[in-house]
């Protein structure tokens, strides 16, 4: 895996549907001036920058690592883009990080952000080309046909995906930069919306957020103040249509989670890892990504998350930070998911922190559920 | 609303009115872009300026400060029926606008475009009249900062279907499901494709799949779509019978609630294309 790497620095802009006051630029300035002042650090202090972002349909900017470069004090340094669709800001991490591991840099800074705000992601990813008619409507369109066939073959009841949209949309309120805040939410308040895609619910839903999230990465001899070590990371991809593909269970999520076990000395995750936090934009895809994952055993998702394993006080808390569901400016949903793992880790999580946390996955993923971005970050040096 | 008047009074070619220095003053300044207020004893900027400090009854300084051009909305109210001689024709807000560095507010008419955009606090600047004759006419009115633009992007594209997609549409227009096989791991692909998405191996083995097929899953949309007939609709994943992936298409013709996994289907062809998929009756 090469040379040690370190989270030492972590920044958030609040999430909200609308950044009216800030400039793409200047949304993206705002996490990573948080990060670099968590690390001690400054711009010059920096070696690198590495970009995430959704693709460019989504606000209409090609090409913004350019336009973004001056904003991320990259003048004279090198600065990449990740593109990975909804995985990106996972991927934006572990480019970062091989960047350390493989000597080339000493302190990388990883960004990613959305403004979804200045556009419509449904639009964005329902451009269809002419001669084709998928019919799909936006990633819940996508998505809502393969979370039918969970449910068929798993036998899971219906109010499964409702209790996850509560269990996590209580977590953001411990969250103070959750997009999503909605006291009192019950199970019967998430049964109450409207089917938007049968079978998701309107509360079984990410919203659309404005936000970014950065962090600093650093070798071992350039840390400063407290460090998440990176553990194991890896990324996997498939193509959407090839014949036999499990849609439920994609293959590449499962190697791709084998792969960061292995790295990570994990051989049980349920047992091994302190908190996870998963890419879940809509409900259902707890349970879905449990058995994925290697939580638990095919078709018994929907129980661990029904036993309450899966909460704040549970043997395994998800999502602590509220996650996807709760917040979601995509590109940087996945670096949201790595960072917050760090925060746990390092103790820094605040009124979500899960007590005594020590070793925490982060997962990212995206397109048709056919890449996947995953790390484990540890209190200890690996 | 007012009656329409039945007797008019009005001084031919109107008062000419002496402005003294300081009206003056500040109109000669608008007129060349400016807003200026007038200095107190006490150091207050007045905006607009007046002769004699109305606090004190003293003369105000003979000292002149530019102020503005941008100020805050104090106060206002919304004009949403505007009249003859209002300022805008169109609904607007009168407003207290307190310009930087004045410590008195302006009345003037800000053009915010929508009640829903008029808020105490809200930053204004002026919009100048092009021809200015030294009057307060000569600012328009106040409009909001710029804040957001509107970025129009529009590319067009002449896109033509590849080798793959052209025989697959011929074969369409003809009502048959054009298909390939590979030849390494055997799996049958729709539509007909050059190559395996899975082993990459070139696919050139030929056969059609359908048109009947199952439904191995779907989704109930409650979002309208221009290309759906109605709302809801169901969009479902349909194993052709022969073929090894499933196509998504719109199944119609049957209650959302009644489809369910495993239904027998059959495609509906219009015009060369597939038009929907329907329940499969026996004939």
């Amino acid at each position: 895996m090469g040379n040690r790497c370190a989270v030492i620095g972590v920044g958030q802009t609040h999430y909200t549907t609308r950044r009216r006051d800030v400039s793409m630029a200047g949304l993206v300035r705002e996490a990573a001036l948080r990060a670099l002042e968590d690390a001690g650090l400054t711009f010059a202090d920096i070696d690198a920058v590495v970009i995430g972002k959704a693709p460019d349909l989504f606000e209409g900017v090609m090409m913004p690592e350019a336009y973004l470069a001056d904003a991320l004090g990259a003048a004279g340094k090198p600065v990449t883009r990740v593109h990975t669709a909804g995985s990106v800001g996972g991927s934006t991490a572990l480019v970062g990080a091989s960047l350390i591991q493989g000597g080339v840099h000493d302190r990388v800074l990883v960004v990613a952000y959305e403004k979804q705000s200045e556009s419509n992601a449904t639009w964005a990813l329902s451009t269809h080309l002419p001669f084709t008619s998928s019919l799909v409507v936006g990633a819940g369109g996508y998505f809502a046909p393969h979370i039918r066939d969970y449910m068929r073959r798993s036998g899971a009841p219906d109010h499964i995906g409702a209790l996850v949209a509560v269990k996590d949309r209580l977590n953001a309120l411990k969250n103070p930069y959750a997009h999503l805040k909605i006291p009192g939410i019950d199970r019967a308040m998430v049964e109450s919306t409207p089917m938007l895609w049968e079978p998701i619910r309107y509360l079984e839903t990410c919203p659309s957020s404005d936000g970014a999230c950065a962090m600093v990465l650093s070798s071992e001899k350039a840390v400063t103040g407290t460090p998440a070590w990176v553990h194991g990371g890896a990324m996997r991809s498939e193509p959407i249509f090839r014949a036999g593909r499990d849609t439920v269970s994609p293959q590449a999520g499962i190697d791709c989670a084998a792969d960061v076990y292995r790295q990570a000395g994990v051989t049980d995750p349920r047992r091994d890892l302190d908190v996870a936090e998963v890419y879940v934009p809509f409900s259902w895809y707890e349970p879905m990504w449990l058995e994925n994952l290697g939580f638990c055993g095919v078709n018994e998702g929907w129980k661990l998350t029904e036993s309450g394993a899966t909460a704040l006080d549970g043997d395994i808390p998800w999502n602590a930070s509220g996650g996807v569901l709760s917040s979601n400016p995509i590109g940087a949903s996945g670096l949201i998911r790595f960072a917050e793992a760090a925060l746990q880790v390092r103790g820094m999580a605040g009124e979500h922190q899960v007590e005594g946390a020590r070793k925490a996955l982060g997962h990212a993923y995206g397109g048709g559920a056919q890449f996947f971005a995953m790390w484990i970050v540890g209190a200890e040096k690996p | 609303m007012p009656s329409e008047p039945n007797h008019v009074l009005e001084f031919p070619g109107g008062y000419t009115r002496s402005t003294g220095p300081v009206i003056g003053r500040f109109l000669t300044e608008l007129r060349a872009g400016r807003i200026v207020g007038v200095r107190t004893a006490a150091k207050k900027v007045l905006v607009p300026p007046l002769e004699y400090d109305p606090l004190t009854g003293e003369p105000t300084l003979p000292e002149f400060v530019e102020v503005g051009p941008a100020g805050t909305v104090r106060e206002w109210t919304w004009v949403d029926a505007p009249r003859k001689n209002h300022p805008l024709d169109r609904p607007f807000a009168w407003a207290l606008i307190r310009l930087d560095g004045a410590d008195t507010s302006l009345v003037h008419a800000v053009d915010g475009g929508s009640l829903k955009a008029m808020r105490t606090g809200l930053r204004v600047w002026p919009r100048w009249r092009h021809d200015r004759v030294g009057s307060i006419t000569d600012i328009e009115c106040f409009v909001p900062e710029v804040t957001t633009i509107v970025a129009n992007v529009r590319t067009e594209y002449t896109v033509t279907p590849g080798a793959a997609l052209a025989r697959y549409l011929d074969a369409l227009t003809r009502n048959v499901f054009l298909a390939g096989r590979c030849p390494s791991c055997r799996s049958v692909y729709v539509p007909y494709r050059l190559s395996c998405p899975q082993c990459g191996s070139v696919i050139e083995e030929e056969l059609e799949v359908g048109p009947s097929g199952t439904v191995t899953t779907f989704a109930i949309n409650n979002l309208p779509d221009p290309r759906a007939p109605q709302v809801p609709f169901v969009s479902a994943y349909i194993l052709l019978d022969g073929a090894d992936i499933p196509i998504i298409a719109l199944l119609a013709e049957i209650p959302a609630t009644e489809v369910v996994e495993g239904m027998r289907v059959r495609a509906v062809f219009e015009g060369g294309a597939v038009k929907w998929f329907a329940p499969e009756r026996e004939a």
